[in-house]
């Protein structure tokens, strides 16, 4: 789990649910406290892609709404 | 099977496009691939399940120095839900190829074509490689090539219904006017289905339910494997000409019992 750097906390929208994290946890560690794995995964703060270079600066603020996403099976619709 | 076909920048020998979905299991999809000899296969964007983050992925059951991964913008129902999801599938997979879907109707799962415009005139500049599921209307087809698509995907019958090429005429024409690869996507039921459009001259067909839906899916992959390369050498063969009339095929002269004047 991820060390508290700050106490002040802040809500975020994770894939749909709400979730309090500390307000300066960046997406790496976001990734880390959910144990989100593997190279093949996305991430998209409020419509817009976090590309994966930024994931260590990139910190989380009050109502975003963050998107991890990946690969799975499926043909169309 | 020698003839070839391009995509993308990139050179494909089985015109047998398959998706993942609805298989039983990793592995079943893994070997239905594997029977179908696909080289390009679907794959779909989702939301990572949170309760359960780190569970194994199908990616791990695709050797992806053999098969390419075109992932689909499957369940948008907006342009700007397809153009995210095709961005996420970039930066997830490190690949440029997007089979764009825009869906307009739940019940029919058909395109929706004003979404579907928008969305490829986007995505083709922010240099992506759009393959789009497009209804079997040749202007829109047309629209979709003068945007850049590399290849357009007119639909056969409805998304996994099974019904097989519903319009052949419209396919007839999209195929006649078009000047990138023509790939027939959704609703191929069974082998005839695949084997009819490539005979047309489509240059693959893209399916999944007709395979994974069958009661044995590995062996329905290989009969469409062999339906489209039977097609395929049917289609450069070149068929005959349909006459109302018979056409003997044995010799007229010499038969038994007629006089000889």
């Amino acid at each position: 789990m991820c060390a508290v750097k700050s106490e002040r906390k802040i809500t975020v929208s994770v894939n749909g649910e709400e979730r309090r994290v500390v307000s300066d946890l960046s997406v790496e560690e976001l990734l880390d406290l959910l144990g989100v794995k593997g190279s093949s995964v996305a991430v998209a703060r409020n419509q817009a892609i976090i590309p994966r270079s930024d994931y260590s600066s990139a910190t989380l603020e009050e109502g975003d709404q963050i998107e991890i996403i990946h690969a799975v099976g499926g043909g169309a619709s | 099977m020698s003839s070839t076909y391009e995509l993308g920048g990139r050179t494909f020998t089985s015109r047998l496009i398959v998706g993942t979905g609805k298989y039983s299991s990793f592995e079943e999809t893994r070997r239905a691939i594997e029977e179908s000899g696909a080289e390009i296969v679907t794959v779909a964007i989702r939301r990572i399940s949170l309760n359960d983050p780190g569970k194994e992925s199908l990616l791990d059951y695709i050797d992806r120095d053999r098969i390419t991964l075109l992932p689909n913008t499957a369940g948008c129902y907006t342009a700007e839900e397809a153009i995210l999801t095709s961005r996420l599938a970039r930066e997830a997979l490190g690949t440029d190829l997007i089979k764009l879907e825009v869906i307009g109707d739940e019940k029919t799962l058909f395109p929706d074509n004003e979404g579907l415009l928008r969305a490829t005139k986007t995505l083709v500049d922010e240099g992506f490689v759009v393959l789009p599921y497009t209804n079997d209307d040749p202007i829109t087809c047309k629209k979709l090539e003068e945007m850049g698509c590399p290849a357009v995907m007119p639909l056969a019958a409805p998304i996994g219904s099974g019904l097989g090429l519903q319009n052949p005429y419209n396919l007839q024409i999209i195929l006649e006017q078009a000047h990138v690869p023509v790939i027939v996507d959704a609703g191929v039921g069974t082998a005839s289905d695949a084997a009819i459009a490539i005979e047309m001259g489509a240059t693959a067909v893209l399916m999944n339910t007709g395979i994974a839906g069958a009661k044995d899916p590995l062996k329905m992959a290989r009969a469409m494997r062999l339906a489209v390369e039977a097609g395929r050498l049917a289609y450069e063969a070149g068929r005959i000409p349909k006459k109302l009339y018979a056409s003997a095929s044995s010799p007229l002269e010499g038969v038994i019992g007629a006089s000889n004047s």
